[in-house]
């Protein structure tokens, strides 16, 4: 049983050894002239004005980060409930239908909310 | 004790194998995809270097072997560095529960075209292809540079907003097979393909799929336009070639899915099994690839609104409309 996952880590190391190599490969044949015009960040040419990384971001992404959680918990539920269906039959079905109706309201909710909006 | 040692053996050969197979596949496909631009828009693509062209990708891979590799001086270096490699690990492990064919006996001994046979294959498949955002958001993140921290905030919201129909789809294939083992799935599709069942599963996977391989219509991430490229706008040599190269596997992938859960995967009259597999991958990859001549790109919010208006009603009404069938 754990055999079956045992490819995955072999697989893993394998492709970071595999990267690591070429990048080290690639460190012996390319030129390496570096200074501080040449690399700082590509900003159309002009000189850049304050820092990218300091989390000024939308909030909107945030709020699609949050939906998808809810919604990835919900896939994680169905997939065992797809599995065993035909055995669970129609009790299983009515089951899961409200929970998924419960699931709705809330997109719905977030829909109404503008939530998932991108103008303005 | 000698026939466990036998099996990881065995194992690492066809881990071994399936990585070259699918670092290698790249090359041919990057030509292909040129070559169809190239007819597409009446003109012939690469024909200088070989017969037509045929080595132009291995010119482009010396190219960027040899390229300088720019740091930008804000960026956190080793964040930097690893996101690269990070992005580049998940699809390749994808593949050790993606199946190729059935049993066959090589040298007195029968394996699988598999790596390994897990009964939670579609789960794994999704929960290791999630893994691959960690990769663009840290890389757009790290480089610290504006048009990359957008592109990789755009990538990773298109990214997560699609996977949640893309999961929901393949709900209805799990009901009609009762299991997640990518082997049973193509075995129960023997007589019927799923997408005779299966229509709308099918076409939310195919358009979700395209989005999570960030290819047009739904490259946003890297809209050449309006972002420079996106979240590796910063990369350049080798690290920008693992992620084109994670964008490819990608869209192999996505293509193997489509063709294992509502294509029958390697089942046809005739021919050998694997031939049938290799022809049915090879046409979504043309797919693909005709998609990106063919259409225009989305704007941002409509992407969104695909996504989360559309695609996601459309595949929850699917699992319940399934439900109902077989419950």
């Amino acid at each position: 049983m754990l055999l079956d996952y045992l490819p995955v880590l072999i697989m893993a190391v394998f492709v970071a050894f595999i990267a690591t190599m070429t990048l080290f490969v690639s460190s012996l044949v390319r030129p390496s002239r570096p200074y501080p015009k040449k690399n700082q960040p590509y900003e159309c040419g002009v000189d850049p004005i304050g820092e990218a990384s300091t989390g000024r971001i939308r909030i909107h992404y945030f709020v699609i980060a949050i939906l998808f959680i809810i919604f990835d918990v919900e896939t994680l539920y169905l997939f065992p409930w797809a599995v065993v269906l035909k055995e669970i039959g129609l009790f299983g079905y009515i089951e899961m239908f409200i929970f998924i109706f419960l699931l709705l309201i809330g997109l719905i909710y977030a829909w109404v909310k503008g939530a998932l909006e991108w103008e303005s | 004790m000698l026939d466990l040692f036998m099996t990881i053996f065995f194992m690492i050969i066809k881990v071994i194998g399936i990585t070259l197979i699918l670092l290698l596949l790249p090359v041919p496909l990057t030509w292909l995809e040129r070559k169809v631009a190239g007819h597409i828009q009446q003109r012939l693509g690469p024909m200088r270097v070989g017969w037509h062209g045929l080595l132009q990708p291995i010119a482009d891979g010396i190219k960027l072997l040899t390229k300088e590799d720019n740091i930008p001086i804000y960026a956190d270096k080793t964040l930097f560095k690893l996101a690269p490699i990070i992005s580049l690990i998940p699809p390749f492990l994808v593949f050790v529960a993606v199946p190729f064919g059935e049993d066959v006996t090589l040298f007195g001994r029968k394996t699988g075209l598999y790596i390994s046979d897990m009964n939670i294959g579609l789960l794994y498949i999704f929960a290791v292809a999630g893994l691959e955002v960690y990769g663009v958001i840290l890389g757009g993140w790290a480089s610290n540079s504006k048009y990359a921290l957008l592109g990789g905030l755009r990538c990773c919201a298109q990214l997560i907003s699609y996977e949640i129909p893309l999961g929901f789809s393949v709900m209805g294939v799990i009901m009609l097979t009762g299991s997640m083992s990518l082997l049973d799935i193509v075995e129960a599709q023997s007589q019927i393909w799923n997408v005779v069942y299966q229509p709308i599963g099918f076409f939310v996977f195919l358009v979700a799929g395209i989005a999570e391989a960030q290819r047009i219509p739904f490259d946003l991430a890297e809209a050449e336009g309006d972002l420079g490229s996106g979240y590796h706008t910063e990369y350049s040599g080798m690290r920008f070639a693992f992620f084109m190269l994670t964008e490819y596997i990608v869209m192999l992938t996505v293509s193997v899915l489509i063709v294992l859960l509502f294509f029958g995967g390697w089942n046809g009259p005739f021919l050998p099994p694997i031939v049938w597999f290799i022809l049915k991958v090879g046409f979504f990859v043309y797919l693909f690839m005709w998609f990106r001549f063919t259409f225009p790109r989305y704007r941002y919010d409509q992407l969104m609104s695909i996504g989360w208006k559309v695609l996601l009603p459309l595949s929850l009404a699917n699992i319940l409309i399934t439900g109902i069938f077989l419950a």
